[in-house]
């Protein structure tokens, strides 16, 4: 066997490799795309062939207008977009000063609570859930009726409990950490205050490392289940995946779930591919896995 | 002046009747049927005619999602925000009522007489919740495959004995014309087990516990009937007669219907689908009598008054105003379950004489047997569920039961007993 042979047969192989992992992480997407369009009693029939991967037989967007129908989906998605814009949005400025601050600044103690609050990592949300409602039960806030007592059922107690995150500030850390110490020295020679060394030196070049941050939030926050379960009462007040549920009745609407799928990871789908970039070159160059 | 007068006298009938109008009390309602809109629009029918029928209260609905619903209530509990009135889910209602997070109900004498027994929650001699339906579980048959294969009819008077029952799944499974002879619906993996497949135990003399006095399970699930039952029960699977844990949730749902699957164990909010795919050929059998009766499973949503309730008075009277025939009836026609009297299922289009449902109100009314009355049972129901799946799939019989009879116990005594008396 020649050497070219060798080398296209090793290139063939490699591809086939690479197309068969791409189809294990594409076929669930397209058999949801494709169970949307099919009714209940169909979709059941064809997941068992390959059929669940094509559009044929009774095909239309009947599910999509049912779950349109079934769950306020505009409502839930603008609470799910509007908690997951501001906690992003919030989280990156507030670990990212954390970070620079671990990073950067020097004061006593920096240490022991970097390492605190890398140690919150092995703590699983459900662990301090009920402490995190029951705090926030017993919290005050200034609403219409002036100062009131208890978070629940509100936009803030989905957002604020989530703005500072351990892993958001480590992330953030590591970054600012490998970045070369004269950047900043030179600043300060230049006179440059704290705030302006965080605003206009190293937050322009942290850009891999927001995108980074940024898609682990958005993730968190899109998905978020548990917490909204437990505190929030008003449908209105709702985000998307608690809207998940309604399509749970005693005969499932697996039909209207598959729709209901496919518009809710779309998002995700739009916000990761904006980001890919940003976040494959934050991966490389500082070994961050996600 | 006399204008002044009269003025002064509107303004001060204005005053009088908003003071009135905003001393009405809010009740709040928290209900699980989230993302059913015939549901919602009947239960708001109800709230509306209960607001227009008095002036003391006002009833405010908020619905959440019935697989999350008890994590929000067990949320709003931690947090002491519990509505005035809930709904439950009938054997979740023990451990609610124990946890305190329910009252008693007071309704007026008589107000129940015409229930069915699975659609009381009473606890501790008191009850503390109402359900306005039930559900019923019924063997699903195609009359022509009985016909064809000389298989008699069975009724709720003379149903199949357990032998019987055992020599029909021989006689369909080696027509060769199926899959599988039974459906019991291994795929359900959850609650159903308990549901559905207890009462098989039950019939064979068994249960989860001594219901004499909710503190020991020894003998009853592991004694002769019990061994009897997990004997059948494997027999099943190893004889290839009904499909096993592994089995696809596509297939559950149309094995039956395409007629890969001879007879399917259901319940009746499945029984539209098969009427309108097998017309006058689908037929709802009884559970067969394996010795000691036929039995179901009973209990579905209940409305029950949270203890926190600052009003309870006016609670009652809503739980009260809503259990009325027409509402009940509305329901069943709306979602096709079974009304919780007869004289809602009288005049309900699926359950009323001659109803193509009317078989399953009789199933519920002399066959149901509600599930062990307790707050272990929300972790008695784990346990058993997993000997329903681990007997299946072929552990040894004696030892699986008794390894569950152990830790039904052990939790029943860390649990001080439950309330009842140790």
């Amino acid at each position: 066997m020649s050497y070219e042979t060798r080398e296209r047969l090793s290139l063939s192989l490699r591809y086939a490799l690479l197309i068969l992992i791409a189809a294990i992480f594409i076929f669930p997407i397209l058999f949801m795309v494709m169970s949307s369009l099919k009714p209940d009693l169909q979709l059941l029939r064809d997941s068992a062939s390959l059929r669940a991967f094509l559009p044929v037989g009774d095909i239309s967007l009947n599910n999509y207008a049912d779950a349109f129908e079934r769950v306020p989906i505009a409502r839930f998605a603008f609470n799910s977009v509007f908690t997951t814009a501001v906690s992003v949005g919030a989280s990156i400025l507030l670990n990212s000063m954390a970070a620079f601050s671990f990073a950067f600044l020097q004061w006593r103690g920096k240490a022991f609570v970097l390492s605190l609050i890398i140690a919150t990592f092995i703590v699983p949300f459900e662990v301090v859930a009920i402490p995190m409602l029951l705090i926030a039960n017993n919290l005050p806030w200034i609403g219409p009726q002036g100062i009131e007592i208890g978070w629940l059922n509100s936009y803030h107690v989905q957002i604020i409990p989530f703005i500072a995150d351990s892993l958001g500030i480590f992330l953030f850390y590591q970054y600012f950490r490998d970045l070369p110490d004269e950047l900043v020295e030179a600043a300060r020679i230049d006179g440059a205050s704290i705030w302006q060394i965080y605003a206009r030196i190293i937050m322009p070049i942290a850009g891999p490392i927001l995108a980074t941050a940024a898609i682990l939030k958005f993730l968190i926050m899109w998905n978020a289940y548990l917490w909204p379960l437990m505190t929030i009462r008003s449908e209105e007040l709702r985000p998307i995946m608690v809207g998940l549920q309604y399509f749970f009745q005693l005969n499932i609407a697996w039909g209207e779930i598959m729709a209901y799928l496919s518009m809710v990871t779309i998002p995700v789908l739009i916000f990761y591919l904006a980001l890919q970039r940003a976040f494959i070159e934050s991966i490389a160059t500082s070994g961050i896995k996600g | 002046m006399k204008k002044a007068v009269s003025l002064l006298i509107v303004v001060i009938m204005l005053v009088t009747f908003s003071g009135l109008a905003s001393a009405q009390t809010e009740l709040s309602l928290w209900y699980h049927g989230a993302g059913n809109e015939i549901e919602r629009s009947i239960l708001i029918g109800i709230i509306d005619d209960f607001n227009a029928s008095q002036s003391d209260y006002t009833v405010a609905l908020e619905e959440f999602p019935q697989g999350s619903y008890n994590s929000s209530i067990v949320a709003a509990a931690l947090a002491g925000d519990l509505p005035d009135i809930i709904d439950v889910d009938g054997p979740v209602m023990p451990g609610w009522a124990w946890a305190g997070y329910m009252a008693p109900l007071n309704l007026s004498e008589g107000a129940l007489d015409d229930f069915l027994p699975g659609a009381i929650g009473s606890w501790n001699g008191e009850v503390y919740s109402v359900g306005l339906w039930d559900a019923a579980v019924a063997i699903y048959a195609r009359r022509s495959d009985l016909e064809a294969n000389d298989i008699r009819i069975p009724t709720l008077d003379d149903p199949w004995t357990g032998d019987e029952f055992d020599g029909i799944l021989e006689t369909l499974q080696a027509t060769g014309e199926f899959e599988y002879a039974f459906d019991v619906g291994m795929a359900w993996a959850g609650e159903w087990y308990n549901y559905a497949f207890a009462p098989f135990l039950q019939s064979f003399g068994g249960d989860l516990i001594d219901r004499s006095t909710y503190l020991s399970a020894e003998g009853v699930l592991n004694g002769d009937a019990g061994i009897a039952f997990g004997e059948w029960w494997q027999s099943l699977f190893e004889r290839g007669l009904a499909p096993g844990t592994s089995q696809d949730g596509a297939d559950r749902e149309t094995g039956f219907i395409d007629g890969r699957y001879a007879l399917q164990w259901n319940g009746n909010w499945a029984a539209i689908t098969a009427l309108d795919a097998l017309g006058d050929d689908a037929l709802f059998l009884p559970a067969p009598d394996f010795g000691n009766g036929s039995t179901i499973g009973a209990a579905s949503w209940q409305f029950g008054i949270s203890s926190s309730s600052k009003n309870k008075e006016g609670a009652n009277a809503f739980i009260e105003f809503a259990i009325q025939d027409e509402y009940l009836a509305a329901f069943s026609d709306g979602i096709g379950l079974i009304p919780s009297t007869s004289g809602a299922a009288a005049i309900s289009e699926y359950y009323s004489e001659g109803g193509l449902l009317e078989v399953f109100f009789e199933l519920s009314n002399r066959q149901a047997l509600v599930r062990p009355v307790t707050p272990g049972y929300a972790t008695m129901g784990l346990i058993v569920e997993k000997v329903f799946a681990d007997i299946a799939n072929g552990a040894d019989v004696q030892d699986t039961l008794d390894a569950a009879v152990d830790e039904i116990e052990q939790d029943i005594e860390d649990n001080g007993g439950y309330g009842f008396e140790m």
